[in-house]
């Protein structure tokens, strides 16, 4: 794919080479990404401990270097010259080079961790034991593949962090939407569950728990192993598994009420936090037509439905008949699951229908019905399968098909493809669940600034989940849609001062009437006259 | 090229012969505004006929696209399919004549087209005032995506555009300068005026925009007239002459950027009445009867309060297209546009106006104002009041953003300017966290007025009442 048309190419080409310095930035990151390469090639490094800080430093500090190089001569402001003439922001050869590096990566991470190092017994050995110092200074356990992707994504929201505070640094709330993600991500992610696992012993036996990872993306919480050891681990246990529960049907229903999911979404969650740092540079490549957004909607509520009937069919699974023994018995739980769909699903047809799309209408009562359909079919149906299904088979299949290959391999190798936001837009069950109360039930809205559009369309191609921005701006309506995340780029982008982010009353939130100011008033009457 | 787009054409004129046919010469916002709310109005057939572009595009985005942030595709706010879809037809072509008498246009001097309703939408062309060697290869001006194809040949980068110089300072010079500086071309900025498009701004904030200009390492020359520009052997620009000092500055580029005027010189032997533009009255009716003109090219036989009788600008041909719409569709209205508003982006300044702020020139004797500007950022504003009925007037914002539609309620309302300044916390549009200064505005205020006030917190119920 070309990145810029030019009608003659006799007289020159627009800039797009990199200055020396920013040059010598990114050979000092690639030369620290070398050592990992090698080391994962089997390359044996004496004292590891030197050898990982020196190649996380030298990826640290070119990112940053690059950045200063970039951004800290510049006045302050919008920071896009050239992002469509780089090879690597436009899909172009680097681009393609990156995402297939990516890619690359995210296969062996999640299916060969062997060709990485890890030892079944015995030492770890290339990559991960360069890792195994970090991770027993912090938990005591030799690393892990997750503890070696788990270090490097840290490393990368800091230090892609540092570089979108430098680009953005006009604008307060992406600085501290930006301090808080890197914030979550060093410390409930990264550190916390190290430290946790240090606390376990003969009387704590917690599972590795990222507290702000919720239900339905921490699709595996609910399991039987996890369970068990928090049940078995005492208060402490049962306190974080009352918050798991508290977080997925109270904490974050109240926060999306007041705030919208970006609380969760470009604030707090890693994956989000990731894609804002690291997936920066990729924000405009994300798809916009009309086309991508109905394919959006139908994969990302179908990996919903698949999740709740993945997690339905989990916990049926590990649950006993006999009510003497435990309150929550297999019936009792899949009455329950089916009570709680069915009074979401009839609040939303009762009293939200209006503000529902038709097709939106005909995938709910779709979606509802299979579920419906198919726990009835269990009640009448043989013990040992839930549904038409083991439930161990469908959660191998969720965990392999949306778990690694849908949120790793493409969500992230294809950044430089797709756009950084490919998981958050087409799969993240737990972005439909917030989408669905943003669109239908919270505060949060995009104003338009009456008449201010022109037109231009800096916010829809800085969407990195493919909204449409400009269509509704231009309309002078407020953007209320379910996928938003929050990030607050289309408001920086507006060369206009058209559109902000604010919480304020349900009332007249989603207006579909044009209000164009500006205008005479007897015409805008008119014009909205339907 | 001709090239005939979207609609199946034998189809459609089958099933729309009976239907009125409205054509729209011109793809800009304004006849592209007209055409969609036809559309929503009435099953009238609709074509719009361009010689620029195939499909609608917005032009206050081409910047962006020399710049590297978009591409020329994310500058077309509709996908090509919308217009199909619609059955509002594209039609690719230059009008050379309109002949009223028999409602035939005559395209690229070979075929015709004929109308029941013509709206004449064809916007403006950059002004050349007579310079010598304003022709020359290397010299243009930026208007229309053919503009900037050429800047792409003309000024690819700094190897090839050693030094531009830009001739006219007021928003498209602007622009222009800072696109080719996102290339690090060194730029010379001759601007006429003694201070940056003071005509317009008053003192203070002319005077800060001078500054950013100049801190964008933009040479900028006021009070700097252009007196010729020289050629090569090549019939290319390699120089300029300084009016005033008779300096000599070479140079492989310049930018015209002294304003437009109606793209109408097609019209002449039409016996539509022609001033500067197409004469309209307030029902955008030319003299000759189904004929119309909106937006750039449309001038008013007597200008509509303080407004020009031609008003190049986005919002009111915007607003021009929605009114002609409905009269073009049984429900003949005025043009009444409501309270002034505008915007720009001086490189990394946003400007924003509400109502009337003028500069020295055209201000009025009962017009006071108050400046207030940022002691080390470039963030500045000015009220306008009613030096006797103390009647707010109008505000100009520069790096603060407003809420557009409190400001057009205030001025609906006639609010006092004393009950503006002190709600203005109501009034931020900027976004949240960002560092609010209605304090030391109104602080500010008070010592000008002698008058001590105190602000009024932001309230939400306030600010959404009217919904």
């Amino acid at each position: 794919m070309s990145t810029y048309e030019r009608s003659m190419a006799l007289t020159g080409q627009p800039p797009k080479q990199m200055t020396t310095t920013q040059k010598l930035a990114s050979f000092l990151g690639m030369s620290g990404l070398f050592i990992l390469v090698l080391a994962a090639l089997n390359v044996e490094f004496p004292a590891s401990g030197w050898w990982l800080s020196a190649s996380l430093l030298a990826i640290s500090a070119g990112i940053i270097w690059y950045s200063y190089s970039a951004y800290a001569g510049k006045h302050k402001g919008i920071k896009n010259d050239g992002v469509w003439f780089k090879s690597i922001s436009s899909q172009g050869f680097w681009g393609w080079m990156a995402g297939v590096a990516l890619t690359g990566f995210y296969i062996v991470l999640y299916f060969y961790p062997e060709y990485l190092g890890l030892a079944e017994k015995g030492d770890n050995t290339g990559v991960i034991a360069l890792f195994d110092p970090l991770s027993k200074l912090l938990s005591g356990n030799p690393a892990s593949q997750w503890f070696v992707y788990g270090a490097l994504y840290t490393v990368a929201i800091l230090a892609f962090g540092i570089k979108f505070l430098w680009k953005y640094r006009h604008n307060r709330y992406e600085i501290i939407r930006t301090i808080s993600v890197m914030f979550f991500q060093t410390a409930f992610a990264f550190l916390i569950p190290e430290f946790m696992a240090r606390l376990n012993g003969d009387k704590l036996n917690l599972p590795y728990y990222d507290l702000k990872n919720i239900w339905p993306l921490n699709y595996y919480n609910f399991e039987a192993y996890r369970v068990k050891s928090f049940i078995s681990s005492g208060d402490i246990g049962l306190a974080l598994l009352i918050f798991g529960i508290a977080s997925v049907f109270i904490i974050s229903p109240i926060l999306t009420f007041y705030f919208g999911k970006r609380w969760y979404c470009s604030w707090v969650c890693g994956c989000g936090g990731l894609a804002e740092t690291a997936g920066d540079s990729f924000r405009q490549l994300s798809d916009k037509s009309v086309k991508a957004w109905n394919i959006e909607r139908w994969v990302i509520h179908s990996v919903l439905v698949f999740v709740t009937l993945t997690t339905t069919a989990v916990v049926y699974s590990y649950l006993g008949h006999d009510t003497s023994k435990y309150w929550l018995t297999k019936s009792t739980f899949l009455y329950g699951v089916v009570g709680l769909l069915t009074l979401v699903f009839g609040w939303a047809m009762l009293f939200k229908r209006k503000q529902l799309a038709k097709d939106a209408q005909y995938g709910a009562i779709g979606y509802f019905v299979i579920i419906i359909a198919l726990v009835g079919m269990h009640l009448y149906s043989e013990e040992g399968h839930i549904f038409l299904f083991k439930s161990g088979t469908l959660r191998k299949n969720y965990s392999f098909l949306i778990g690694s290959i849908f949120s790793g391999v493409i969500g992230t190798g294809f950044y430089p493809v797709l756009g950084n936001r490919v998981w958050c837009r087409f799969g993240c069950p737990m972005a439909a669940i917030l989408g669905f109360q943003q669109r239908l039930f919270s505060r949060f809205r995009i104003t338009t600034n009456g008449g201010q559009c022109i037109s231009c369309g800096n916010c829809s191609t800085y969407c990195e989940m493919g909204i449409d921005v400009r269509a509704y701006a231009q309309k002078g309506e407020n953007i209320v849609r379910s996928s938003c995340v929050g990030c607050g780029i289309c408001s920086a982008v507006c060369p206009r001062g058209v559109l902000k982010l604010e919480n304020g009353p349900l009332k007249g939130r989603i207006d579909s009437q044009q209000v164009l100011l500006g205008n005479d008033v007897d015409l805008m009457q008119l014009v909205n006259q339907k | 090229m001709l090239k005939v787009l979207s609609l199946g054409a034998t189809e459609l004129s089958q099933q729309t012969s009976t239907m009125e046919h409205i054509v729209i010469i011109g793809n800009g916002i304004s006849g592209v505004t007209a055409a969609r709310h036809i559309r929503k109005l009435s099953d009238k057939r609709i074509t719009i006929i361009s010689a620029e572009t195939d499909y609608f595009f917005s032009r206050t985005a081409l910047m962006y696209v020399y710049m590297g942030h978009m591409k020329f595709e994310h500058t077309q706010p509709y996908e090509n399919h919308f217009w199909a879809k619609n059955r509002i037809e594209l039609v690719r072509g230059f009008v050379n004549r309109v002949d009223t008498e028999n409602k035939l246009l005559h395209l690229d001097g070979s075929r015709q087209f004929s109308y029941d309703k013509l709206v004449i939408a064809t916007g403006s062309k950059p002004n050349k005032f007579g310079w010598p060697g304003q022709d020359l290869r290397g010299v243009q001006g930026l208007y229309s995506k053919q503009d900037l194809d050429l800047l792409e040949i003309n000024a690819p980068n700094k190897k090839v555009c050693q030094r531009a110089v830009i001739v006219g300072g007021g928003l498209i010079g602007i622009e222009l300068a800072e696109m080719l500086r996102s290339r690090d071309i060194p730029v010379t900025f001759l601007v006429r005026e003694s201070s940056f498009w003071n005509g317009v701004l008053p003192e203070g904030e002319s005077q800060m925009i001078n500054e950013h200009i100049t801190e964008h390492h933009i040479d900028l020359r006021l009070a700097t007239n252009l007196k010729e520009i020289k050629a090569d052997e090549n019939g290319r620009v390699k120089s300029i002459i300084i009016e005033e000092t008779g300096e000599e500055l070479p140079c492989q580029f310049v930018g015209l950027t002294a304003g437009v005027s109606p793209n109408v010189d097609f019209l002449k032997d039409s016996g539509i009445e022609l001033g500067r533009g197409v004469k309209v009255n307030r029902f955008l009716e030319t003299n000759v009867k189904d004929v119309y003109a909106i937006g750039d090219c449309a001038e008013q036989h007597e200008a509509i309060g303080n407004r020009r009788p031609i008003e190049a600008v986005w919002y009111t041909g915007r607003m021009m297209g929605e009114t002609l719409a409905q009269t073009l569709c049984g429900n003949r209205i005025e043009y009444k546009p409501g309270h002034w508003f505008n915007s720009a982006k001086f490189l990394d300044i946003e400007y924003q106006t509400y109502g009337w702020v003028f500069g020295a020139r055209g201000r009025k004797e009962n017009e006071a104002q108050f400046h207030w500007r940022h002691p080390q950022e470039k963030i500045c504003l000015t009220v306008a009041y009613d030096k006797d009925s103390q009647a707010f007037l109008g505000i100009n914002t520069f790096g603060i953003r407003m809420r557009h539609e409190l400001f057009d309620r205030w001025l609906t309302e006639g609010q006092e300017v004393k009950h503006v300044m002190t709600h203005l916390a109501d009034a931020n549009f900027d976004p949240e966290f960002f560092r609010t200064y209605e304090k030391d505005i109104l602080h500010a205020f008070s010592e000008h007025t002698g008058e001590s006030l105190t602000p009024k917190k932001k309230s939400l119920k306030r600010i959404f009442q009217s919904l």
